[in-house]
């Protein structure tokens, strides 16, 4: 699906990501988890285009694409999702709204008719209640006066609509209560299939259980120190990321 | 801005006018300049009685002791009030273009974007033998071409209802009782320098006149715009609503591509009695001017509505996306007790586009309460300020206001200003203001983008949601047209 070779990027002069390799066969979910800071919003920013960053080094191939000369709403129509780790607000236009629009931008670019409206309300309906959301929600302004959680319960609905390829998702578990945990958990669960890859940014072995992911990869200082099964986030519930600097010792020698 | 000048130099001096006052009876448009003989003879041409001719020309003798007001926040070179003609009819048939495929491809493009039906297009094009669809819709039309109303329909439907919609001209011929009684009552001829010129010298516009309590049975429109060259345009529109009565009146400009400067000065008179209620709704877009604002449309008006009655209401709602510059407060005067005014406004101005407006509320009766939201898009050059004034006099006893300015601003080289202005004279009144200036996020684009759109439609959806609280004012096919419409304007603001 994705792979990522020896990416370096900065911001303003500062260097981020020294270096990523990383491999995501189709139909798998990966978690990146690593320490605040280490660099997992900026690699999930990167992969969606975002311009602020500036690659240095490396490359990205995305279904057998470059994906770094793709533009941002390219990329999406190819089927990349980010969910953010801070959705924002888009004051007085509605969720459903701008789903639609997106529903539509895709279709247009793969050249199809634009989505019916009853269609369009059927299958809103049906993610809306996967998600555990109220269609009275769905219909306000993109996140406006939503609680933290709430935020991410939408980020979920929207991929639920989307149906990407490639959901990239930053911290989508965050600040979630125990029902709002197992509904995203359920929704990353419902997307998984021989042709969708998942990337999980998380902090918390939590997500992990509900949602078993194929590897774990750990950032830290801007390149992935330690990868390995399900396991890994075990070992590292016991033992923090303290261990870290040795491993990366062995990483670059 | 010197160019500015030297083209309407340049255009006056192609006009083949000679010096001084000519009036050539054969043609129906009168030489540039203004003096009492060119009143006496646009009152003559519209069969004026002598009344209406005497208050023009105290009008006049008003407006020569007046200057141009210094204070809005625009530029423009100084403007010759005798190099503009102040009277002339349509163009004749000949004139006209036979069909659309003599019209302007850039003008045809833009209707289209608007979703504007041919028919409709062939109309506002100035296509010979296009007419308004008589049926099949349920506004009423009364087209101001040029100086002169050619079109009416729905007559009949309304004299049912006993209401009267037609071109001011006729309703001096034909309601001179009720033109005299009310006609400058609101906006008086002395009360600023566009006004004065407009009430010497206006040519047509509306009257639409509500009998007690009589709910106008459709929404009222009127399409302005403006057709001959170099003419100045001056509509008067006046409205009453008598006692219990309901009316909700449209007016839209779709401005023809135009090359010169062309000065607006209407005025517009509400008159709300006793538990009456107006809502009038403006879609503007007169011709802006090409990038560097050559070409664009000045646009000053006067409009003002006087809630005269108790519980009395007046809405102004409107949509501003047009003129090079527009210079515009409606306003509300709140005499009557309880009385409510409102006043919704989306301005937009982009490329050298500049626009000073706002809106004045006045509360004189007691509990009587306003609504101020205006909001604010400027793109690529453009300049704007909003101005508002709430004035509570000592007899308002606790009365309320709330205003929300907000604007939105598109890159860097754009300007929004605020000038609010409170004065409150009676202690009990409740003042709320809420202000933000905001540009359009980064974040809110990168979010629109990531999920498909493209960075055209990521603009406009983020605008349109910006302006939701206006547009939902607006009646629904106005608010479908009204978005169309900022879509269209807005096109290419980013990137
Ligand atoms: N726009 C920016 N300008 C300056 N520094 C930035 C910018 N974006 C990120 N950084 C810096 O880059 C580093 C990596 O940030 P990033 O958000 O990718 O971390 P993270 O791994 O997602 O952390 P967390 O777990 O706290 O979400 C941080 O030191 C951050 O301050
Ligand atoms: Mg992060």
């Amino acid at each position: 699906m994705i792979s990522i070779k020896n990416l370096h990027a900065e911001v303003e002069g500062k260097p981020i990501l020294r270096g990523v390799d990383l491999e995501i066969p189709d139909g798998e979910v990966h978690a990146i988890m690593g320490p605040n800071g280490s660099g997992k919003s900026t690699l999930a920013s990167i992969l969606a285009g975002r311009e602020e960053y500036e690659v240095t080094q490396g490359s990205v191939t995305y279904k057998g694409q470059e994906l770094l000369e793709m533009d941002p709403d390219e990329r999406a129509c190819e089927g990349v999702f980010l969910g953010f780790q801070y959705p924002v607000e888009i004051p007085g236009v509605s969720n459903l709204y701008l789903l639609r629009a997106a529903l539509n931008a895709r279709r247009k670019y793969h050249g199809e008719p634009e989505i019916d409206a009853v269609d369009f309300m059927q299958m809103a309906q049906e993610k809306i209640d996967h998600v555990g959301m109220s269609m009275e929600m769905a219909k306000r302004g993109v996140n406006e006066d939503f609680s933290g959680g709430e935020k991410k319960r939408n980020e979920i609905f929207q991929m639920l609509m989307l149906e990407p390829n490639l959901a990239i998702l930053d911290e989508t578990d965050s600040g979630l209560d125990i029902d709002a945990l197992k509904v995203v958990s359920d929704g990353i669960n419902r997307l998984r299939s021989p042709e969708r890859s998942v990337v999980l940014v998380t902090h918390y072995k939590r997500l992990l259980e509900h949602c078993v992911p194929d590897r774990i990869h750990v950032l830290y200082q801007g390149q992935i120190v330690r990868s390995g099964g399900p396991e890994l986030a075990d070992t590292l519930e016991a033992e923090g990321y303290a261990n870290l600097e040795t491993d990366e010792a062995a990483a670059t020698s | 801005m010197a160019a500015h000048e030297q083209d309407v130099e340049q255009l006056v001096a192609e006009r083949e006018y000679e010096a001084g006052f000519v009036t050539d009876l054969e043609s129906d448009t009168v030489a540039p300049g203004l003096d009492e003989d060119v009143i006496r003879f646009i009152s003559s041409k519209k069969e004026e009685p002598q009344w209406m001719l005497d208050w023009r020309l105290e009008a006049f003798r008003q407006w020569k002791q007046m200057k141009m007001p210094k204070w809005p926040h625009l530029h423009y070179p100084p403007i010759d009030f005798q190099k503009i003609s102040y009277y002339s009819a349509p163009k004749s048939a000949a004139d006209k273009p036979k069909s659309l495929d003599e019209v302007d491809p850039k003008l045809l493009e833009t209707y289209e974007k608007l979703g504007i039906p041919l028919r409709e297009q062939e109309m506002l094009a100035g296509v010979e033998g296009a007419q308004y669809p008589t049926s099949g819709s349920n506004v009423a039309v009364d087209a101001v071409f040029d100086s002169v109303s050619v079109a009416t329909t729905f007559k009949d439907k309304l004299a049912d209802a006993g209401v009267i919609f037609c071109s001011i001209s006729e309703a001096i011929r034909e309601y001179p009782e009720l033109v005299k009684k009310h006609l400058g009552t609101v906006v008086p001829r002395g009360d600023n320098f566009f006004a004065g010129l407009n009430s010497a010298v206006f040519t047509d516009g509306s009257f639409v006149y509500i009998p007690k309590g009589v709910r106008c049975p459709m929404e009222l429109s009127t399409y302005f715009r403006i057709n001959a060259e170099n003419t100045g345009q001056f509509e008067r529109t006046l409205i009453v609503a008598e006692e219990g009565s309901h009316v909700s009146y449209l007016e839209g400009c779709t401005a023809p591509q135009r090359d010169e400067n062309q000065l607006h000065a209407a005025v517009v008179e509400l008159v709300a009695e006793d538990d009456a209620e107006i809502k009038y709704s403006t879609v503007q877009n007169w011709y802006p001017g090409d990038e560097n604002g050559k070409g664009g449309i000045y646009n000053f008006v006067t409009k003002r509505g006087d809630c005269r009655g108790d519980r009395s209401k007046i809405s102004w709602t409107q949509v501003e996306t047009g003129s090079a510059i527009t210079w515009k407060y409606p306003s509300c005067v709140l005499n009557g007790d309880n009385s409510v005014g409102e006043f919704y406004s989306v301005a937009v101005t982009r490329g050298m586009q500049q626009a000073d407006t706002g809106t004045k509320m006045i509360h004189v009766g007691k509990n009587t309460k306003s609504t101020i939201i205006a909001k604010g898009i400027s793109a690529a050059r453009g300049e704007q300020a909003y101005r508002g004034l709430v004035k509570i006099l000592p007899s308002a006893t606790n009365a309320r206001n709330f205003t929300q300015c907000d604007s939105l601003l598109i890159g860097d080289k754009c300007g929004a200003h605020t000038f609010p202005y409170v004065e409150s004279k009676n202690s009990t009144a409740k003042l709320e203001h809420e202000a933000t200036t905001s540009k359009i996020g980064e974040d809110q684009m990168f979010y629109c983008l990531q999920r498909g759109l493209s960075e055209e439609d990521a603009v406009s959806l983020i605008v349109n949601g910006f302006c939701k609280d206006v547009f939902k004012e607006l009646p629904m096919e106005f608010a479908v047209e009204a978005q169309k419409l900022l879509n269209v304007t807005l096109e290419n603001a980013v990137g």
